[in-house]
């Protein structure tokens, strides 16, 4: 039975009637962190003191009879490739290890200004290249429900910490499903939303076409609570989108009617497709139905090209973000190679500082769209893969003239055993096989919690909407978790406070 | 046409030019952030997370420096993009601090266009000038114009024992158009007058302060030759020589340029694509260019489209406006100066290098009663002068043109003579706030009305017989030797008066 007092929507009412101060609340979490994230090194930075004192803050704002927004006193922890001013943000890599931000992100300030509390900052693969948090430099985080296997990536620290119960919620980042799946693996609800709905500034880039904030809870309805503080438009991001925000909160109460779902025929009937997530799959259609939706049959031809296509432009686009990090003017600098004969010192000391300062996985994906822009190369690849995009893109638009909907699996499996994919990139660039596509074409997505394996494992569903459509995709989650009362439980081993 | 420097030597070639000139633009602040664009301040105060290249900060267009862009794509008769877009181009340099510099590689906001040069006929070819008519220009097609930030600056520490560059980030992000010519231009004196009229546009349409010195404009050179021989034509390998920062240098650099490749083909032999094409530093200071590198091991920039800011639609109104805002060119001013009023061909270029202020100025002294011909002359001897000795603009000259006007119809009216309204000036300069009419009564000028002159002129023709012969003989100028006399007798007689008077009453003997 999930405790509902991890959830924000409970620890909200529970503020407002007084029945728990916001000191209290962040001092239980704080506790909780204490005690079980060494397990799972999920939390890889804190400061516990200036989060009891922000929620003190609260309390006596809420003592003085002020209104309060939407977030107050509720403990958020980020991904630390946010830009925050407190502490430092590192990205998960040797190359920033001390790096200070003279600012905050976009998003950190618009959840202080909703009253969170910034408790913590969570681990992920370096510079958000990976799907197994196995890629950084505070070592691996764990599966809660297992620690044997990972909590997925990249955001898999903030995964991991909104299923141990380390954190109600946590922010991500999204860029080939990097919220969505380690969701998946970890048991909670995670939302990618539209490519622009929530600023990029002080989000440090990886691949900035498909780079998003987005968030993790137990429920759609805190997702929609904290997508609702942190969308909205940005003059300082050129790509943030200016469509005013609805509240989503308020949105999704409504059970939608007539709702059309597209079943997405190529990722139902993968070959890959584990065969128990696959049935959990079939009983959630069958929930819809029950419900009154009308199941629609979608096929997106072009979905076979996701993971070309995406590995083409995110390595493309990361090469060129990432050529700042060269030792000259902050970060991690190595020394020059004294006995350098054929390159410059400065020269020296770029390639040392990059070879030493960035993991295998970072320096494979500069590589790897270097050379995909490279004169010569250009057309074949990156140019090919811009085409590849628009169909991709075009397959959706088809899609969502017949449903408002498409629902599908998360991942093909779920969470893998940690180093099995390590030395295998191409196995774990195929995770990323249904995610991928939402991210290329720009439209929201999400992902659900929709049972366990035999063995205990989460299974994941993924639903995905128009641009612009998070209300009906956060409707469409919410209805699913009302009328099945499906939220996982804190796992075992996490279950004492 | 074959150039003059093939007398020394047995072959004739032509020379071949391609600038690429960088235009700072004249906005407030930088093209992707709010920093100041201000010259000459400390080091690396001019910055922000966003210029400087710090993790997680974006860019934003500023709107102003394409306002700038299309104004001087209007000026060049360029095509205007209907839609432009940014592109990184990659390299690693520590003055380059995101390791790309957000450009435009192949969607420009500006297409083609040209710009008219004076034809220069080298001097020893007399006839051929004398075929040219006085209007007679060279135009010089433009490949694209391109807007760019710009990089920061490195400052190598050069004393003894250190190895130290510093870094000064208050340039990066500064706009820059990079406007690139077809390779039209034949000679270095052809390519600083293209230079020099390039420069004047961008000051006269306030696209750029055109300031040298501070490296508002700065140049890259294309060079290479047409050599003849045996029947043939061979093309030089090109030769780019880098950040040519004044007039002087380009000509320079180009001249040792084109001396240096005819006396490397007379070694060598090489044509075009027989070696790779180079790259050279001008050293202002030893005159000469140095190889920095050569083609085969120049960066692979990896241009691709910059994924942070959107492409830019210049609407209609951005378009009429660049437009209008286009017309006040330096030619058309020409035509002014030239042809409405009816200056000498020096005398209005003069003007005219001066910049738009001073024309302006020039403008408003005959719109408000001055003869164009004394207006010029006063501002050439008189205006100018002050302006150089003063260091000082125009819009800092103490007298605005109605009251410099009032004085030059003043003489125009006979109420005062050239010298005594010079002496006027004098006064007003000392003291602005005393009026025309003030500075005159000042210097004790009283008009002297005509039966008093007359009677003046009687005795001076009754006192110099002399010149009464030497005029009736045809030499009228012999008047003028009255002037003096004349003046000693009354200081306040004009000059221009008593000759017409005198010269009367000669005739009437």
């Amino acid at each position: 039975m999930f405790d509902s007092r991890l959830s924000l929507q409970t620890l909200r009412e529970s503020i407002a009637n007084r029945s728990i101060s916001c000191r209290e609340i962040a001092e239980f979490f704080w506790a909780r962190i204490e005690k079980h994230n060494a397990a799972i090194n999920a939390i890889v930075a804190i400061d516990p003191e200036i989060a009891i004192e922000s929620a003190k803050d609260i309390d006596r704002r809420l003592a003085n009879g002020e209104a309060l927004p939407a977030l107050a006193g509720l403990p958020i922890s980020i991904k630390d490739i946010l830009c925050t001013r407190q502490g430092t943000t590192t990205c998960g890599s040797k190359m920033l290890a001390k790096y200070q931000s003279p600012f905050d992100a976009h998003l950190v300030i618009r959840l202080y200004d909703s009253g969170a509390i910034v408790m913590g900052k969570t681990n992920l693969d370096e510079f958000a290249m990976g799907g197994s948090t196995e890629n950084s430099i505070f070592g691996p985080s764990r599966n809660p429900w297992d620690n044997s296997r990972t909590c997925g990536g990249s955001s898999g620290g903030s995964a991991a910490a909104v299923a141990a119960g380390l954190s109600p919620a946590s922010i991500g980042t999204d860029t080939g499903g990097s919220i969505r799946q380690p969701a998946s693996f970890c048991g909670v609800c995670g939302i990618k939303p539209t490519y622009g709905r929530v600023s990029r500034y002080g989000l440090i880039a990886y691949g900035s076409s498909l780079d998003v904030a987005g968030a993790f809870a137990h429920t759609v309805e805190d997702l929609a609570l904290v997508l609702t503080s942190i969308a909205g438009h940005d003059p300082r991001d050129s790509t943030c989108l200016p469509d005013p925000v609805p509240n989503y909160a308020e949105e999704i109460r409504q059970a939608p009617k007539n709702l059309r779902i597209g079943v997405v025929r190529e990722h139902l009937e993968d070959n890959g497709l584990d065969n128990e997530l696959r049935e959990a799959l079939h009983a959630s259609i069958e929930t819809y139905k029950r419900l009154g939706a009308s199941i629609v049959d979608i096929s997106l031809p072009h979905s076979k090209y996701c993971i070309p296509t995406y590995y083409i432009i995110a390595p493309c686009e990361a090469s060129s973000n990432l050529s700042r990090y060269d030792g000259a003017h902050y970060g991690f600098r190595a020394e020059p190679d004294p006995k350098t004969t054929s390159a410059s010192p400065l020269e020296s000391m770029y390639e040392n500082t990059r070879s030493q300062g960035f993991g295998a996985e970072v320096r494979r994906r500069i590589l790897l769209g270097t050379y995909a822009l490279s004169a010569g190369y250009y057309d074949a690849y990156y140019l090919k893969a811009l085409k590849v995009r628009r169909l991709i893109r075009k397959d959706y638009d088809a899609a969502f003239e017949k449903v408002d909907v498409l629902l599908g699996p998360t991942t093909p499996r779920p969470a893998f055993r940690l180093g099995e994919k390590i030395n295998d990139p191409v196995q774990l660039y195929l995770e990323d096989l249904f995610t991928v596509g939402a991210n290329l074409a720009g439209i929201p997505a999400l992902s659900i919690p929709i049972g366990q394996t035999r063995s205990g494992l989460p299974l994941g569903m993924q639903l995905q909407a128009p641009p612009l459509r998070e209300s009906t995709l956060l409707a469409a989650g919410h209805w699913y978790q009302q009328q099945t009362g499906y939220v996982p439980s804190i796992p075992p081993a996490f279950a004492a406070s | 046409m074959s150039d003059s420097a093939s007398t020394n030597s047995p072959l004739a070639y032509r020379v071949v030019i391609g600038l690429e000139v960088h235009v700072q633009l004249k906005t407030q602040t930088k093209l992707f952030c709010r920093c100041s664009t201000r010259f000459g301040q400390s080091p690396n105060t001019q910055v922000c997370p966003v210029c400087l290249g710090l993790p997680g900060a974006l860019p934003v267009l500023n709107l102003h420096a394409i306002e700038l862009a299309a104004r001087a794509g209007e000026a060049l008769h360029c095509e205007l993009a209907l839609f432009t877009k940014w592109d990184r181009k990659n390299y690693f340099y520590p003055d380059l601090p995101k390791g790309y510099q957000t450009s435009q590689f192949d969607l420009p906001i500006c297409v083609g266009g040209y710009l008219d040069i004076p034809i220069r006929v080298p001097s020893d070819n007399a006839a051929e000038a004398a075929t040219l008519s006085e209007n007679m220009v060279k135009r010089i097609r433009l490949v694209r114009a391109h807007l760019e930030e710009d990089a920061g600056k490195s400052m190598h520490d050069e004393r003894a024992g250190r190895a130290d560059t510093r870094i000064d980030l208050n340039r990066a992000g500064t706009p820059l158009l990079e406007i690139v010519s077809e390779p039209d231009l034949s000679s270095a004196e052809e390519a600083k007058d293209y230079l020099s009229e390039l420069r004047l546009i961008m000051v006269y349409l306030g696209i750029s302060d055109g300031n040298m010195q501070e490296g508002s404009l700065r140049a890259d050179a294309n060079v290479n030759l047409h050599i003849e021989r045996d029947g043939e034509t061979i093309p030089t390998p090109i030769v780019e020589i880098k950040n040519l920062n004044s007039f002087r240098s380009v000509e320079r650099a180009i001249e040792y340029e084109v001396e240096r490749q005819y006396r490397e083909f007379l070694r060598t032999g090489l044509a075009m694509g027989q070696s790779p094409k180079q790259t050279r530093g001008w050293d202002d200071v030893l005159g000469q260019t140095d190889l920095q590198r050569e083609k085969e091991d120049a960066a692979d920039y990896r241009y691709f489209p910059c994924p942070d800011l959107v492409p830019v639609q210049l609407t209609e109104q951005q378009r009429e406006s660049a437009k209008s805002e286009s017309q006040f060119t330096p030619d058309r001013y020409r035509n002014v100066l030239l042809h409405t009023h009816a200056l000498k061909e020096t005398d209005a270029e003069i003007l005219i290098q001066q910049g738009r202020d001073v024309v302006e100025y020039f403008v408003e002294l005959v719109r408000a009663g001055a003869t164009p011909k004394r207006a010029s002359a006063w501002m050439l001897q008189d205006v100018l002068r002050h302006l150089n000795d003063h260091h000082t603009s125009i819009d800092h000259y103490p007298i605005p043109a109605p009251k410099l006007a009032e004085l030059l119809v003043a003489i125009e009216q006979g109420k005062v003579d050239t010298s005594q309204a010079k002496q006027a000036l004098a006064k007003i300069l000392d003291d602005p706030s005393i009026g025309v009419a003030t500075a005159i009564e000042l210097l004790g000028i009283v008009r002297v009305d005509v039966s008093e002159t007359e009677v003046l002129c009687k005795e001076l023709l009754a006192e110099n017989p002399d010149v009464i012969d030497k005029v009736k003989a045809g030499n009228t100028k012999a008047v003028a030797a009255l002037v003096g006399q004349a003046k000693k007798k009354n200081r306040n007689a004009d000059p221009r008066v008593i000759q017409e008077i005198c010269l009367k009453m000669i005739a009437n003997m």
